[in-house]
């Protein structure tokens, strides 16, 4: 079958993205790759200004995941778009901008700015990295705040499709995905990584400087998974999953549950090629399976 | 200024990423019937890999040394996750060979594997050392940092400029200096307590003197302390000297920034995988703390 796919307007060739923050700007794959056989390119979460972001080390490996407390290092929106941007063959694939920023004034800037670039075809906003104590956990976590964001945003995006990316650090994840609908959300993204530490018991040390990071790759993924089943099931919008995806088969997984497309996360660190890989394999996979259409897959989960 | 400015050699290869095999294990320093993997606990041996690459991989003239690759044997599956950086120690005739350490889970479990195992590799990548082939070179390695060396002297053109001053913990024997090409001159320094370190620290700042003064080149690899003493000796004497940092990294191609580190002329934190691992000495502030171990990576020399 044909895997494209389309999602409020948004044509993807097949499900497969790349998650915010794990695939550089693009460029830094193409040399593992062709770009323009992934179903979309988001790319690292962009604020108006340069972030040089938190202190090292702000990586650590944990049990079949990882812990990061980047602290949105970026070169800023302007840069981006300067520089970067026209690398990317954003004609044949569509480059989704990821964007944070500490008060609705500024994520209504960024996304004005953003979504008047011809080669951005959408706006990813996150509204949940648990790493910048200025702000950023607050609009995840409070649907009031969440709907405030998203409705600035899609006032100034233009035609251009807004995804809105949840949090899973929620004790109900389906209220906040319900505010980011009632502000204008035209997607969901799920999940953005789970709060979690790491310890060193040697040095008596926390292993990241920041503490507290960002907990994701494959041991995420039954979290992932229960966010897009609950979701999906709440809110009327096409949901983008994520959380822990690193073959073929966890993309279908994600799809049985309630998406209609998912993003490769930390797994674009474990090999380079993982997204083209993933990207490649689906086809055959869902002939193996005798799929027909994903209309037919999609939500099909036996529950 | 540019996020990708050169600050060093440029990188000459494309990099890919490739399944490679196993070809030989070896460990160093032993009798081959001692030879035994560790099983509980990181026991500091040395090994010499050597793998073969698949023929579209970059060959002898497609890399530069100081450069390296990330390496994760297929085995791994989830665990450890990620993959590890090597230097590459060389990459001649059909085969890269990497001189490793065992310091963790990851350099353990690479302990332990056999002839056809395959591993996921990609490189060459980062920028190397840079080449004068008519200057006095001085090479300052300590302990594991002493395999890329091993590579920039053999495809250096003229050996006999070279001399290595190579500090180490672990007896001599540990280390493959029989690779090194015939007519550089060679000294082995081992410090094995306070003293001797004192000792050595000494001795490095005279040869980095002695380099500065002549106009020389300096170049540099080693665990983190030590590459703290060469800068502040280089700043001090003005000696023109490249450091190779090893950072912890995840990805190896600039997408993850956790391996960053801070620069005197950049305002963002720059990242090591893709701007370096190679960098002028003056450029670097190396005050920051890179995620390992300290007394660990002491320990390594
Ligand atoms: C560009 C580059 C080139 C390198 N070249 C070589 C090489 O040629 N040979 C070699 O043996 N090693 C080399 N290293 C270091 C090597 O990558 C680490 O020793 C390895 O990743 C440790 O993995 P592990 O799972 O065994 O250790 P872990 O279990 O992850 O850590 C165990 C201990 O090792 C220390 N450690 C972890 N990562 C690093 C690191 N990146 N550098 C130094 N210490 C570390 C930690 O402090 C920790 O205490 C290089 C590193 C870089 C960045
Ligand atoms: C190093 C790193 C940096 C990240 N940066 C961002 C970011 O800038 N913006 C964002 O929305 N999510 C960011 N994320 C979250 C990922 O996009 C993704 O939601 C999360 O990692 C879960 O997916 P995974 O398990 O497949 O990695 C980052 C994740 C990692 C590991
Ligand atoms: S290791 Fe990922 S950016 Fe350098």
């Amino acid at each position: 079958m044909n895997p494209a796919v389309e999602l409020a307007g948004l044509r993807l060739k097949n499900p497969v993205l790349t998650a915010s923050g794990t695939f550089g700007y693009g460029v830094e794959f193409a040399p593992y790759g062709d770009l323009t056989e992934l179903g979309g390119i988001v790319v690292k979460g962009l604020s108006w200004e340069p972030r040089a972001g938190n202190p090292m080390p702000r990586i650590a490996e944990t049990p079949c995941g990882m812990l990061n407390a980047i602290g949105l290092q970026n070169i800023g929106a302007h840069r981006f778009v300067a520089e970067k941007l026209p690398l990317l063959p954003w004609a044949e694939v569509p480059v989704i901008a990821n964007l944070y920023a500490c008060d609705v004034e500024d994520f209504a800037r960024l996304a004005e700015y953003l979504a008047g670039q011809e080669g951005v075809a959408a706006l990813e906003v996150n509204i949940s990295c648990p790493n910048v104590q200025a702000g950023g956990i607050l609009f995840g976590q409070d649907p009031g705040q969440a709907a405030r964001v998203t409705r600035a945003v899609k006032e100034k995006a233009g035609t251009k499709p807004v995804i809105v990316k949840l949090s899973p650090n929620v004790t109900d994840i389906t209220s906040v995905a319900k505010a980011a609908a009632d502000g204008g959300a035209d997607i969901l993204a799920l999940i953005n990584t789970l709060s979690g530490m790491a310890v060193d018991v040697r040095t008596r040390m926390p292993r990241l400087a920041n503490v507290i990071g960002g907990l994701s790759g494959p041991a995420i993924k039954p979290v992932g998974l229960r966010c897009v089943h609950q979701v999906s099931r709440a809110v009327d919008l096409p949901i983008i999953g994520l959380g822990g995806i690193a073959s073929a088969e966890d993309v279908l997984e994600y799809i049985l549950v309630g998406a209609w497309a998912v993003q490769i996360g930390t797994a674009n660190f474990l090999r380079p090629d993982t997204a083209f890989r993933i990207a490649a394999d689906l086809p055959k996979l869902l002939d193996d399976l005798g799929v027909t259409s994903w209309e037919e897959f999609r939500g099909a989960l036996r529950a | 200024m540019p996020d990708d400015t050169l600050m060093a050699a440029d990188a000459a290869s494309s990099p890919v990423c490739r399944e490679f095999t196993v070809l030989e294990l070896r460990r160093t320093g032993l009798k081959a019937d001692l030879a035994s993997p560790s099983k509980d606990g990181p026991d500091h041996s040395h090994w010499l890999l050597d793998l073969e690459p698949p023929a579209d991989f970059p060959g002898e003239g497609g890399w530069t040394p100081g450069q390296f690759v990330m390496l994760r044997p297929v085995s791994w599956a989830f665990e450890p996750l990620w993959a590890r950086p090597f230097s590459i120690c060389m990459l001649e005739r059909g085969v890269l060979r990497i001189f490793f350490q065992v310091v963790g889970r990851g350099t353990r479990a690479m302990s332990v594997l056999r002839r056809g195992d395959r591993i996921v590799v990609w490189g060459p990548l980062g920028r190397g050392f840079v080449v004068e082939p008519e200057t006095p070179t001085l090479l300052l390695a300590g302990g594991i940092g002493l395999a890329p060396f091993i590579g920039y002297a053999r495809r250096h053109p003229r050996p006999d400029t070279l001399r290595l001053f190579f500090g180490h913990r672990p007896e001599v024997g540990e280390y493959p200096l029989d690779l090194l090409p015939q007519g550089m001159a060679v000294e082995a320094s081992r410090q094995t307590c306070a003293e001797e370190l004192a000792c050595f620290v000494g001795d490095l700042e005279r040869r980095i003197a002695e380099y500065a003064g002549t106009d020389g080149l300096i170049l540099a690899c080693g665990p983190h302390p030590f590459l703290q003493a060469v800068q502040s000796l280089a700043v001090k004497h003005r000696a023109r000297a490249q450091l190779s940092l090893e950072n912890r990294m995840a990805c190896g191609v600039g997408a993850c920034l956790g391996c960053v580190t801070e620069t005197t002329n950049q305002a963002l934190p720059v990242k090591v995988c893709t701007q370096g691992p190679v960098f002028w000495a003056h450029e670097l502030r190396l005050g920051v703390d890179l995620g390992g171990n300290q007394a660990d990576l002491g320990g390594k020399v």
